[in-house]
């Protein structure tokens, strides 16, 4: 069976300076697969050529047998394909509640996850639903703007670094709830730089490094294996 | 000076603000969401003054020709915006400011010409609808029922403007686009049609006061410069692409200019312009908007 996600040879560039050389990846419905990989290396950009916010110069991007490369990231959110930014970029003059309202309206997607869904997986939001995007703290952030994703049921996820930034105990709880995505059935396409935050969740993992794949396999390896981790997150 | 003396230049004050609000906040919106500074606004407004005669005048000698005639023209310009945003506006939002203004003054110069070479240069008049031909006498005040109803009518839309933006779901995408229009783009909005029916409302908001003007003051060639000006200095002083920052400044732009007279009887814009110069040094963004970043 084809996979859910095939990215093909990706290339892609801000201007002239070329920041992909040729990322190909697959994912498989259900699986949880990680992009690890230091600073720079790329990850966001993969993820943002996935989701049609850059434009890869060469390569496609397949979904459910579909090239959608090219595709404005509106046609491609409501393909299925839900985005979770590493700066979060919540709407800081709307409220909470405004924030996964609009974007239930702009995916159309109804099914599972409601306002109240969302609500259940993140009690906290639940309390402050009256307050401004703009007034969250960095780990409320990062829950809205899942929530916020979560609104458009995607049925794969682009995270990109949730854990950027924020205190070990946040770190902590937000591993748990991915946790509980990925264990709901959700499809999960993670670009990390830490390793213990990666192999929590992942299936499988691929190492980027300078814009290319350095490594694929199951995280199972790099679990292992550590000196083989370290090696190649080294440099 | 007397009370009512006093009451009946407060009454001019507000007429002339509710016409301001009616085109800057679509000046603002477009601003605020789009990004634009769309210079071509009061060519819209010039443009539905002169449709609206057009209709009038094909009509005549129908008393009542006064109303389908703001509504077409309304709609006209509705139709004009649609036309401007899709086949070209789209393409400058990723430019620089320059070549936006470069490209709505083109479109002022051109459109004003092309209304040149239909209407001529002789200025047009439009008489009030027949229903709306009286006056009230409020303490001892006489207002014309005209007035009076452009009053309400520019209110309504001031109420059902911010109820739509603040209480609505295409309100809360509005708000969202004019904050980050590539992240609700990538949650799934057709953003470029969100973008459209901004402009489109605010080209119909143009043309309908364009419209509603014509009972009050002459058609004339250089009304669109003259109210873009005006317009400008409304949202400069209250704070461009804020809802209330624009009311705000158009009432006191009304109430400025109207008591202005009493003090420069020949300048009385020259007050307006004192005051939008000490809003520019003492608070830049102005009264209710906020810095740019
Ligand atoms: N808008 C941009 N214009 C030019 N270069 C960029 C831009 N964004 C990123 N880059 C460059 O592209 C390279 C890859 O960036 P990318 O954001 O994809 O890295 P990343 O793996 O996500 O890193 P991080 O862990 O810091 O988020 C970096 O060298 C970065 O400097
Ligand atoms: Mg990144």
């Amino acid at each position: 069976m084809a996979a859910l996600l095939q990215v093909e040879n990706l290339h892609t560039a801000y201007g002239l300076s070329k920041v992909l050389f040729g990322i190909s990846a697959e994912i498989d419905a259900g699986e949880c697969v990680v992009l690890l990989g230091r600073n720079g290396v790329g990850k966001s950009t993969t993820i943002k050529s996935i989701m049609g916010l850059l434009t890869p110069a060469q390569g496609r991007v397949v979904w459910k047998g579909q090239d959608i490369t090219g595709w404005a990231p509106h046609r491609i959110a409501r393909a299925g394909i839900g985005f979770v930014p590493e700066d979060r970029r919540v709407f800081p003059e709307l409220s909470v509640w405004e924030n996964l309202d609009i974007a239930a309206r702009a995916a159309r997607r109804p099914g599972h996850w409601t306002m109240d869904a969302v609500y259940d997986l993140f009690p906290q939001l639940a309390s402050m639903r009256n307050r401004m995007g703009g007034y969250l703290s960095g780990g409320e952030q990062q829950m809205l703007t899942i929530a916020r994703t979560l609104m458009g049921n995607p049925e794969l996820l682009l995270l990109d670094e949730p854990s950027e930034g924020l205190a070990p105990l946040v770190v902590d709880m937000l591993l748990e709830k991915i946790g509980e995505l990925k264990r709901g059935g959700l499809t999960i396409l993670l670009a990390e730089q830490g390793l213990e935050f990666s192999l929590a969740l992942a299936d499988r993992v691929y190492v980027l490094e300078k814009g290319t794949v350095r490594h694929s396999g199951p995280s199972r390896e790099l679990r292992e294996d550590r000196a083989l981790a370290d090696r190649l997150l080294a440099l | 000076m007397e009370l009512q003396f006093i009451f009946s230049q407060f009454l001019s004050g507000l007429t002339t603000a509710i016409f301001l609000f009616l085109i800057a906040s679509g000046l603002s919106l477009v601003f605020g969401v789009l990004r634009v500074l769309n210079f071509a606004h009061g060519t819209f407004y010039m443009l539905g003054a002169y449709i609206a005669w057009q209709v009038v005048h094909w009509l005549s000698p129908s008393k009542e020709a006064f109303w389908p005639a703001a509504l077409l023209a309304a709609g006209a310009i509705a139709v004009l915006g649609l036309l401007v945003e899709r086949l070209m506006f789209r393409y400058l939002y990723d430019k620089e400011e320059l070549y936006q203004l470069l490209f709505t003054y083109a479109l002022v110069l051109i459109l004003g010409d092309a209304a040149k070479i239909v209407w001529g240069t002789e200025q047009l008049s439009v008489t009030r609808p027949p229903v709306l031909e009286g006056s009230l006498r409020v303490m001892g005040t006489l207002i014309p029922e005209y007035n009076l109803f452009v009053m309400i009518l520019g209110s309504a839309i001031a109420v059902g403007f911010w109820v739509i933006l603040t209480r609505t779901g295409v309100g809360r995408m509005i708000r969202a686009a004019a904050m980050d229009r590539e992240m609700l783009g990538a949650l799934g909005a057709n953003v470029g049609w969100l973008y459209t029916g901004v402009f489109v409302v605010s080209s119909f908001l143009a043309g309908l006061s364009g419209a509603l003007v014509t009972p009050i003051k002459a058609i004339v060639p250089g009304m669109d410069v003259e109210i873009i000006v005006e317009a400008f200095i409304v949202v400069v002083i209250g704070g461009l692409g804020s809802f209330w920052g624009t009311f705000l400044g158009a009432l006191i732009y009304g109430q400025v200019l109207s008591f202005g007279i009493l003090i420069f009887p020949r300048f009385s814009i020259f007050s307006v312009f004192a005051l939008m110069a000490v809003i520019l040094i003492v608070r830049p963004w102005g009264l209710l908007g906020r810095p740019l970043r």
